[in-house]
C-alpha cells in the first residue's frame, strides 16, 4: 500500500447496494512475464454493483489484471477473490468463476464460423445446459437490449465494429454474469462507432451490473464510475472518485497521463 | 540382421562418400540457380510485359503439377528426340533447377504480393525507377516473409535429388543402389544412406538458416520472422 | 517399326490412370487417418506426445520418399511378410503423406487466433467444447488450401511406385517409351496427363476455398 497516493487511501464512496460484501477482491496480487514483474503488490476492492474505470499508459498493468479475475493469465503471488470464491488452480473453480464473469475484448473475439445468433445461445446450450428454443428466446432479447435483433442471422463479418462490439456485449450477458469485465472495449473502433458501444455499456451500468472496465474513454468514466484506477508500471498509483480524480489528480504521474489524454 | 551385417556396407565408404558429394553438388548448385531464376520469374510475372507473364504462369502451373520423375525422364530420355542430348549429371541438373524455379517463383511471388502496395508507392514518389525499386525495397521484406518456406522447398529438392539415380547420375541413392546389389545387403544400404540423407537434411535446414540470419533478415527483421 | 499412333499411346497411358488414381486415394486415406490419430494424441497429451510426434514428422519429412519406399520393400521381406508393389507403395506413400498432412494440419488448428480460445474460455466453455465448436471449425476451413496442395503431391508421388514395379502412369509411360522408341511421345504425353489430373485438383481446390469463405 505504500506506494499509493494518500487520497486512495481514503475510503471512496461506495454504492448504497455495497453493504453484502465484495464482488471481487485482490490481495497482494504479483505476476512475471519471466523477468518482467507485470503487477506489483495489487490490493483491489470492488463492491457488488460498483463500476470502476481503470486507465493508464500501455504497458501498465491494466489488461493483465482484469485477464487475471477470470483466469486468462495466471498471477503468481496474492489471492484473487471472485464472488467468494478463490481462484487457485483448480479447474472446477475456474469454471466456476468464469460463468458468473462475462468479458468483453478490444477485438471482439466474436466466433466467425457462427452467426450472431449462435454466437450468444453457444455458452447457455453447452455451459448452462439449457434447451435450445429457451436460448434463442434469451439470446433476442438480449439482440434487443443492444438494439440490434435484426441482425440475428448474419455472421460476424458481415456487421459493423460497433455491431460486432454491441454483439460481444449481448454474448457475455446471455450468461447472466454478475460481474462484467472490459478490456479497451472501444479502443479497436473507428470513431464514430464509440457512442453506440459506450451507450450500451452506460445502460449496463444503470441496471446496476458490477463492472471492470479498462478504457480511456474519460467521458464514460465521468458518467458511470464510482471510482477510478490509474495504474502505471504494473502499480496501482491512484485510486478516487472521478470528480476528485479528474479535478484534482494527486499523483505526478497522474497528472501527466491525464494531461497527454485530455490536453488538446 | 546384425551389426555385422552393416560392416559390408561401411566397406564402400569410398563410393558413399562420393555419391555424398554428387547430391551436395546437386542441390547446392540447383538451389542457386533455382532461388535466382526463381526470383526473375517472380519479377516477370509481376512487372513483365503480358506475354510473359502468361508464358511464366503457365511454366509454374505446368510444373508445380506434374511429377519430378516424369520431369527428369522426358529432360533425359525424351529431348534427345529434339536433338538435344544432354549426359545424366547435367540433365539432373537442369531437371532440379526447372522444377526448383517454379515453386521459388510461387513462393517469392506469394511474398511480394503480400507487401503493402504503398511500398512500391513510396518507392516510385522518391524517383526510383520500377527495377530500383523492385529489387531494392521490395524483394528483401517479400524474402524475409518467405525464407521459411523457401527453406521447406530447398530441403525438398536435397531430397527430390535422390530420384537423379534414376537416370543412372552416381549420387547417394544410387550408391545405395549400387553397394546393396554388390553385397545383398539391401536393408542395410538403404538404412545407411537414408540416415545419411536425414544428417544432409538437418545440416542444410540449419545452414539455410543461418544463411537467412546472416543475409536475408540483415539488421531490418521487422517482419517475416516469428 | 513404328506402328503405334499417338492415339495408341494415349490409350495405353489412360489405361493406366485409375491405378494412378486408386493409389493416391489409398495415399490420401491412410495418411489422413493416421495423421488424425497422431494428432488426437498430440493435443489429448501435449507433454507426453509432443515429442514422439514432432520427431515423426521429422523423420518423414527428412529423408527420401525413395529410401523409404526401398526400405519398406525390403524391410517387409526381411521380415518375412509376403508383399506386392501395391502394399509396400500404398504403406509407404500413406506414412509419408500421413507425415505432411499432420504437420499441416497442425498448423492450421494452431492458426486460429488466441482470441477465440480466451472468448470461449471467458464463457466458460470446457476444453473440448472449445475444440469441438470453436477451434476445430475454423481449422477446418483454413485447412482446404493446403490440404488440397498435398492432395496434389500425394497425385505426383506415386509416381515413384513405378521405381518399386507397380505399373501406373509413370511406369506405363516407361513400358511404352521403351516399345515404341518414341520417348519424347511417351513422357510429354504422360507429363500431360499428370497435369490434367493435378491441374483439376487445384482448380476444384480453389472454387471449394471461395465457396466456404465468409
Amino acid at each position: 500500500m505504500s506506494n499509493l497516493a494518500p487520497s486512495a487511501a481514503l475510503a471512496p464512496a461506495l454504492p448504497v447496494s455495497a453493504s453484502s460484501g465484495a464482488a471481487i477482491e485482490l490481495v497482494g496480487v504479483n505476476k512475471w512475464y519471466g523477468e518482467f514483474h507485470v503487477l506489483k503488490d495489487i490490493n483491489l476492492r470492488v463492491h457488488r454493483g460498483e463500476r470502476i474505470v481503470i486507465c493508464g499508459p500501455s504497458g501498465s498493468g491494466k489488461s493483465t489484471m482484469i485477464r487475471c479475475i477470470n483466469r486468462l493469465e495466471e498471477h503468481q503471488q496474492g489471492s484473487i477473490i471472485v464472488d467468494g470464491i478463490e481462484l487457485t488452480n483448480d479447474l472446477k473453480r475456474i469454471d466456476e468463476i468464469r460463468r458468473e464473469v462475462g468479458m468483453c475484448f478490444q477485438h471482439f473475439n466474436l466466433f466467425p464460423h457462427l452467426t450472431i445468433l449462435e454466437n450468444l445461445t453457444l455458452a447457455p446450450i453447452w455451459v448452462r445446459k439449457m434447451p435450445k428454443k429457451d436460448a434463442d428466446e434469451l439470446a433476442m432479447h438480449f439482440l434487443r437490449k443492444v438494439k440490434i435483433p435484426e441482425q440475428a442471422n448474419k455472421y460476424p463479418g458481415q456487421l459493423s465494429g460497433g455491431q460486432q462490439q454491441r454483439v460481444a456485449i449481448a454474448r457475455a450477458l446471455c450468461m447472466k454474469p454478475k460481474i462484467m469485465l472490459f478490456d479497451e472495449p472501444t479502443s479497436a473502433l473507428d470513431p464514430e462507432m464509440v457512442k453506440e458501444v459506450l451507450e450500451t455499456m452506460v445502460s449496463l451500468a444503470e441496471e446496476g451490473m458490477t463492472m471492470l472496465c479498462v478504457t480511456h474513454e474519460m467521458g464514460f468514466a465521468r458518467q458511470v464510475a464510482n471510482r477510478v484506477i490509474f495504474m502505471d508500471a504494473g502499480q496501482i498509483i491512484e485510486m478516487n472518485e472521478p470528480e476528485a480524480f479528474f479535478s484534482n489528480p494527486q499523483h505526478e504521474r497522474t497528472k501527466l497521463f491525464l494531461s497527454q489524454i485530455l490536453g488538446h | 540382421m546384425n551389426l555385422s551385417s552393416f560392416i559390408d556396407v561401411f566397406h564402400s565408404w569410398p563410393s558413399l562418400l562420393n555419391g555424398l558429394a554428387m547430391t551436395v553438388m546437386l542441390t547446392l548448385v540447383s538451389s542457386f540457380l533455382g532461388v535466382v531464376l526463381g526470383t526473375l520469374c517472380a519479377w516477370g510475372s509481376l512487372r513483365g510485359p503480358k506475354a510473359l507473364r502468361w508464358f511464366i504462369r503457365g511454366y509454374v502451373e505446368f510444373f508445380r503439377n506434374t511429377p519430378f520423375l516424369g520431369q527428369i525422364f522426358f529432360i533425359f530420355f525424351g529431348l534427345p528426340a529434339l536433338g538435344v542430348k544432354l549426359d545424366p549429371v547435367t540433365a539432373a541438373l537442369v531437371a532440379l533447377t526447372i522444377n526448383l524455379t517454379a515453386y521459388a517463383c510461387e513462393i517469392i511471388r506469394a511474398g511480394i504480393e503480400a507487401t503493402p502496395a504503398g511500398q512500391f508507392e513510396a518507392a516510385s514518389s522518391l524517383g526510383l525507377k520500377p527495377a530500383q525499386a523492385f529489387f531494392l525495397v521490395i524483394l528483401p521484406p517479400a524474402f524475409q516473409r518467405v525464407w521459411p518456406a523457401m527453406t521447406s522447398q530447398l530441403v525438398i529438392i536435397l531430397l527430390a535429388s535422390a530420384l537423379c539415380s534414376q537416370i543412372s547420375v552416381a549420387e547417394l541413392s544410387y550408391e545405395a543402389n549400387m553397394i546393396a546389389s554388390r553385397t545383398f545387403r539391401n536393408f542395410e544400404a538403404y538404412i545407411v544412406v537414408t540416415v545419411i540423407y536425414l544428417g544432409l537434411a538437418v545440416l542444410f535446414r540449419e545452414m539455410l538458416t543461418w544463411v537467412g540470419r546472416r543475409f536475408v533478415y540483415g539488421e531490418f527483421a521487422t517482419v517475416g520472422q516469428r | 517399326m513404328n506402328d503405334f499412333t499417338t492415339w495408341d499411346v494415349f490409350r495405353n497411358l489412360l489405361a493406366a490412370v485409375p491405378w494412378t488414381i486408386y493409389l493416391s486415394l489409398i495415399a490420401f486415406a491412410g495418411g489422413a487417418v493416421v495423421s488424425l490419430l497422431l494428432l488426437s494424441l498430440r493435443f489429448a497429451f501435449p507433454r507426453v506426445a509432443g515429442t514422439p510426434v514432432r520427431l515423426y514428422v521429422q523423420l518423414f519429412q527428412g529423408t527420401p520418399l525413395l529410401m523409404q519406399l526401398f526400405l519398406v520393400y525390403f524391410g517387409l521381406a526381411l521380415m518375412g511378410v509376403q508383399t506386392t508393389p501395391l502394399f509396400a507403395a500404398s504403406l509407404c506413400l500413406s506414412v509419408y503423406s500421413s507425415a505432411y498432412l499432420t504437420e499441416t494440419w497442425y498448423g492450421c488448428v494452431l492458426a486460429v487466433p488466441k482470441g477465440q480460445w480466451e472468448a470461449s474460455s471467458s464463457l466458460g466453455l470446457k476444453h473440448w467444447q472449445q475444440m469441438l465448436l470453436i477451434v476445430l471449425p475454423q481449422a477446418l476451413r483454413l485447412s482446404v488450401p493446403p490440404t488440397v496442395g498435398l492432395m496434389v503431391q500425394i497425385v505426383k508421388n506415386t509416381s515413384l511406385a513405378s521405381i518399386v514395379g507397380f505399373v501406373e502412369l509413370t511406369r506405363a509411360s516407361q513400358i511404352i517409351a521403351n516399345a515404341t522408341f518414341e520417348p519424347f511421345l511417351a513422357y510429354g504425353a504422360v507429363a500431360f496427363i499428370y497435369f490434367v489430373i493435378c491441374f483439376s485438383i487445384s482448380l476444384c481446390g480453389r472454387h471449394l476455398e471461395k465457396r466456404i469463405r465468409i
